[in-house]
């Protein structure tokens, strides 16, 4: 029988990447917070690769880190292998990327979440949700137990309405097994959410001790680790490495002999797929010329001896995946502990999001992470922190916070998402962010830090270590404004071995800096009053230093966007009834109901005329 | 937008009017105009006090282009609450567009449809009771403006932008496979290659710059389209207008498959004018796609002359065109008046208003043709600027293409990293995109998937 426990502020349902950072979010910045999950045993589940972080996935994790999230912490705390990777490409594009011990990241998030103040964390499968008279929120578990809530953050995954795929054989499911929310996906069905199918898949696992290394080519870690969090207080190590095979021609025939019974080729799945994230199958068609693809196999942590084959994603039949499998060198007798398998699941069109990650109708409910429409464990986390701050501003009664496109990459994920929308599961890249010498992945401590202070998410003792390393650059930059190098030989031996021209006069040591052939490490013999800093502050300064005409030219166009973002655009207009508006931009407004001029003009369909109309609309209205 | 900026147009109608005017309006409106203009009296616009006229020359580098009277207006007392300046010269569509340009290339920004008045209006220059006659008007510049651009994305113009897009559009989606996949084996990007593709970019846009500034790439005139249904004479009155065989004239329906186009001066108002197939239903293929091109011109023309045949009774074709034309700029000509007439041209006239009777084979009627199009064409409501700004918008989006360009071949040259080179690609992409609406980073995006085997 049905039955009232308990009253929350912010209510999670889900507690994977998107859902534990929005539940951490929500109870420390002082509401009564429940997280939900239908099994409890796998808190913040890696169900596909067991890494965090890459390209454009590392940034998000930095800026997660340094607004006062959990991710880049939890992923020190269990790494197996950390690599950086783009060197030597450019600053903007370096991304870290770590092997995590999938298991124990599991189990420090629900450790993490247990000791959390004023957050419970509760098994049960959420079979309802409804807006009762008084404003509130009201959800049932299975177990028929109601609880309610000024807030509800959905980060359902691919848990909601789940459907898995293996050849001919489907069956409802959520990810790794576990049960799906089929009830749920129904009721918000019913409750009118513009809900639709996605799809996405991942590889077979196999035993190690089956594995011949011989016949594999070995990846190891950095030498030098960079951690994810700016706040690291974990020793760092690479205690595991991954190997890379390929396949072959054998492989493609296996695969295209038998095209015919995978699921996507025979029309049963009818999710869109991602583009970036293609199965084994969709490889060897698509790109027919190619003769091998490269496959990484990773593991998935010290106590286990599953192995990730990364590249593998397929839905064929078991019995042909296992075949191909065998057909890679290395793999030759592997054993597959897991088969791949494709998922489909229900999520919701973004644009009825707002950039708080709120509903635009549906005060009160918000949407995180894979549930919007994104894919990957980082996309999903930084939507969680950011849907759980906004819920809790809002029961707080403050004002909601908005991530510029232009300040972050997690501004960018939500900007995209809920201006463009998605076709495909939404996955970050660098080549999304117009912005990206600016938001790099080594300054997101600068640029994001002092937002997740104000709010209250970065203690007041961090944010003094903050400020000291601003002081430390500030001083260094005033150094070596100042630092004179005078020639000599020897500098102007290396100068030339670096291709850059020697100097005849003194030198001030800015503009040796300055010289791209150059760096700090080079010139260490010949600065030798340089004070003993942390690597980091020596790399803003550099980068500062180096790029700073680009830098610069950026800013601008990130000064005059903001210009535009300023102009906020009220929720309760009604673009039907303002004159001069084209009919594709009333449509297109109304259904986005943009937050301000700036991501109105970012909407495609909607012209520099009709932004003109908009502004003197404000201004009308400012004067009224 | 752009309030920070200083923002130019050509004020007076196209055409060959006697004066025409072009008004700077912004901070720096007579710092740009003592770039371009000096004053017979020596004294500088800068330096002048509001509502003062100075009677001078406009010079490009240093060659006089034309004699001109400046009217300098000091903020807050101007139409746009901004300093303004109007450069009266003598009229005509070369003149004012070769001072417009050099108001341009001095710092000036082409000004946005109806960016004067709305400035006018959020400097509280008008009251608050304006603001819906402003945003329509907007608007409706807007529309015009829009399918002006349209228009010019369909040229030889666009194409070779195009082309240069593409060429920048795979050396960008390159770089951001290459390093948004570093474990996807994608070949790593040739900086030697990549190099020499900027340079070539880099000069093909210089050309396209010059081109446009000796004029070569700037289209004049208003579009017009002659329509109708086959053999009502389309082509007869092509050749009329533009006083020699242009089209190919027979008694047989259907005989023009394409369109044919030429650029006629009526009475000072030039056209660019064009001859279409016959629009009906056919099951020639060949006449199918020339019929398409027909509705396609008619739509996007900013004059339409829809003819009809007065000899015959109105037809279910003649009733689908006069539908097409409604909203249109139209001048509804009823042609072959040396023959009997049969049809009922009362309906034509109330729905498109006053019919044009002629006869294209003998000339009758023409005067009373050209006259109707200087009344339509001459008229201030007809903003032809529309076409002209677009193009000059494209300008400016190649030159900042062309910039952009530059920065990232300097970025190779000191060896920085692909980074910066990168976003500079971008900024070009974006800037040629500019037109179509389309961001950098999505198209790139696409490219990436669509060309590399990318992904887990």
């Amino acid at each position: 029988m049905e039955y009232f426990a308990k009253k929350y502020q912010v209510i999670v349902i889900g507690a994977g990447h998107a859902g534990i950072e929005a539940g951490l979010a929500s109870a420390r910045l002082g509401c009564e917070t429940c997280v939900f999950t239908i099994n409890l045993d796998w808190v913040g589940n890696m169900a596909c690769n067991p890494s965090i972080g890459g390209t454009s996935k590392g940034h998000l994790v930095r800026e997660i880190d340094a607004l006062g999230g959990e991710m880049g912490k939890a992923a020190d705390a269990n790494t197996l292998q950390s690599r950086i990777l783009n060197l030597g490409k450019g600053p903007a594009v370096h991304s870290l990327r770590a092997q995590i011990d999938r298991r124990l990241y599991s189990d420090y998030m629900k450790h993490v979440l247990e000791l959390q103040d004023k957050l419970d964390l509760r098994q049960g499968e959420i079979i309802d949700l409804k807006k009762l008279d008084d404003g509130t929120w009201q959800v049932k578990t299975h177990l028929e137990t109601v609880y309610t809530a000024d807030c509800v953050i959905i980060a359902t995954g691919t848990f909601l309405s789940g459907k898995v795929y293996v050849g001919d054989v489907s069956y409802e499911s959520g990810p790794d097994g576990m049960f799906p929310a089929k009830r749920l996906g129904e009721v918000l069905k019913q409750l009118g959410l513009p809900t639709r199918r996605f799809k996405t898949g991942t590889p077979s696992r196999v035993n190690r001790k089956t594995v011949n290394y011989q016949k594999l080519e070995i990846q190891n870690g950095d030498e030098r680790i960079v951690p994810f969090s700016f706040d690291n207080k974990h020793n760092v190590q690479n205690k595991l490495p991954c190997y890379i095979t390929y396949t072959n021609l054998d492989t493609k025939s296996i695969i295209m002999e038998n095209l015919h019974r995978s699921p996507l080729y025979g029309g049963k799945i009818d999710g869109k797929g991602p583009r970036y994230c293609p199965s084994i199958e969709d490889k060897m068609v698509r790109f027919a010329e190619k003769e091998r693809h490269q496959i990484f196999i990773e593991p998935c942590g010290e106590n286990t001896e599953e192995m990730y084959l990364q590249g593998l994603s397929s839905s064929l039949p078991e019995d042909v995946q296992i075949k191909f499998i065998r057909s890679i060198p290395g793999l030759e007798n592997a054993e597959t502990m897991r088969t791949a398998y494709a998922i489909e699941y229900d999520c919701v069109d973004p644009l009825a999001l707002k950039a708080t990650l709120e509903f635009n109708d549906y005060d009160g409910l918000f949407g995180a992470g894979q549930f919007n429409g994104s894919s990957g464990y980082e996309e999903a986390a930084a939507q969680g922190l950011v849907a759980g701050i906004n819920a809790a501003l809002k029961v707080l009664g403050k004002r909601p916070l908005i991530f510029e496109r232009s300040g972050s990459y997690i501004g960018t994920l939500i900007d995209d998402l809920v201006t463009k929308g998605c076709s495909d599961p939404y996955r970050m890249m660098t080549s999304r962010s117009e912005y990206r010498l600016l938001l790099r992945q080594d300054n997101a401590d600068r640029r994001l830090t002092p937002i997740g202070h104000s709010i209250g998410l970065i203690s007041d003792e961090r944010y003094s270590n903050y400020l000291k390393k601003l002081d430390l650059i500030a001083q260094e930059k005033e150094r070596v404004q100042h630092t004179v190098l005078s020639p000599s030989d020897e500098l102007n031996k290396v100068l030339v071995s670096r291709e850059t021209s020697p100097v005849i006069t003194g030198i001030r040591l800015i503009d040796l800096l300055k010289r791209p052939q150059l760096n700090y490490e080079i010139l260490t013999n010949y600065d030798v009053d340089r004070p003993d800093l942390p690597y980091e502050v020596f790399e803003q300064v550099e980068i500062d230093i180096k790029y700073e005409g680009y830098i610069k030219r950026q800013q601008a166009q990130v000064d005059e966007m903001h210009r535009l973002e300023v102009k906020l655009l009220p929720e309760t207009i009604d673009y039907n009834t303002i004159i001069g508006l084209r009919l594709e931009a009333r449509e297109k407004l109304s259904k986005i109901r943009p937050h301000n001029i700036g991501q109105a003009s970012r909407i495609s369909g909607v012209s520099p005329s009709d932004i003109s109309v908009l502004l003197i609309y404000l201004e009308k209205e400012s004067k009224k | 937008m752009t309030d920070r900026t200083t923002i130019a147009a050509i004020s007076t109608p196209m055409g060959t009017g006697g004066v025409g005017i072009i008004r700077l309006s912004g901070e720096n409106a007579a710092e740009i105009a003592d770039k371009i203009f000096t004053a017979f009296s020596g004294k500088k616009l800068s330096d002048s006090e509001g509502y003062k006229a100075h009677y001078g020359r406009v010079f490009e580098n240093g060659k006089p282009v034309d004699e001109a009277i400046c009217l300098v207006f000091r903020a807050p007392h101007s139409y746009t609450g901004e300093n303004v300046v109007e450069i009266n010269c003598h009229g005509g569509i070369f003149i004012t567009k070769k001072i417009l340009r050099l108001t341009l290339e001095n710092g000036a920004s082409p000004a946005l449809p109806g960016e004067f008045t709305k400035r006018a209006f959020l400097n509280g220059k008008l009251d608050l009771s304006k603001a819906e006659s402003v945003m329509s008007l907007i608007s409706a510049q807007g529309e015009q403006g829009a399918n002006a651009a349209y228009n010019l994305l369909e040229g030889s113009l666009s194409r070779k932008i195009e082309e240069i897009n593409s060429v920048l559009l795979s050396s960008a989606a390159h770089i951001a496979a290459w390093t948004d996949y570093p474990d996807d084996e994608i070949m790593e990007v040739d900086t030697d290659e990549l190099y020499n593709d900027l340079l070539n970019t880099d000069s093909e846009l210089s050309k396209l710059i010059n081109r446009f500034d000796s004029g070569m790439a700037v289209t004049t005139g208003v579009d017009a389209a002659i329509v109708g249904k086959p053999n009502v004479g389309k082509s007869t009155l092509m050749n009329l207008l533009t006083g020699f065989d242009r089209s190919i004239v027979t008694s047989i329906a259907g005989t023009t498959r394409d369109v044919v186009e030429e650029t006629v001066n009526l009475n000072g108002c030039i056209l660019r004018l064009s001859d279409t197939a016959g629009m009906h239903d056919t099951g020639d293929e060949v006449e199918k796609i020339g019929v398409k091109r027909s509705r396609t011109k008619l739509e996007r023309s900013a004059v339409v002359f829809a003819v009809f045949d007065v000899s015959e009774e109105l037809t279910d074709e003649d009733f689908e065109l006069i539908n097409l034309c409604k909203g249109k700029n139209v001048i509804p000509i009823v042609n072959k008046t040396d023959l009997i007439k049969r049809a009922d041209i009362s309906i034509i006239e109330k729905l498109l208003g006053k019919c044009i009777e002629i006869s294209a084979k003998d000339g009758t009627g023409y005067d009373t043709l050209c006259e109707k199009v200087a009344e339509l064409v001459g008229t201030k409501d007809f903003d032809t600027t529309a076409a002209m700004l677009a193009n000059e918008r494209q300008l400016i989006c190649c030159k900042t293409a062309h910039e952009n360009i530059s920065e990232a071949i300097q970025a190779i040259q000191t060896c920085l990293t692909l980074d910066a080179v990168g976003v500079c690609i971008d900024g070009a992409i974006s800037a040629l995109l500019e037109l179509t609406g389309k961001k950098a980073s999505e198209a790139v995006v696409d490219e990436v998937f669509k060309k590399f085997c990318v992904g887990k």
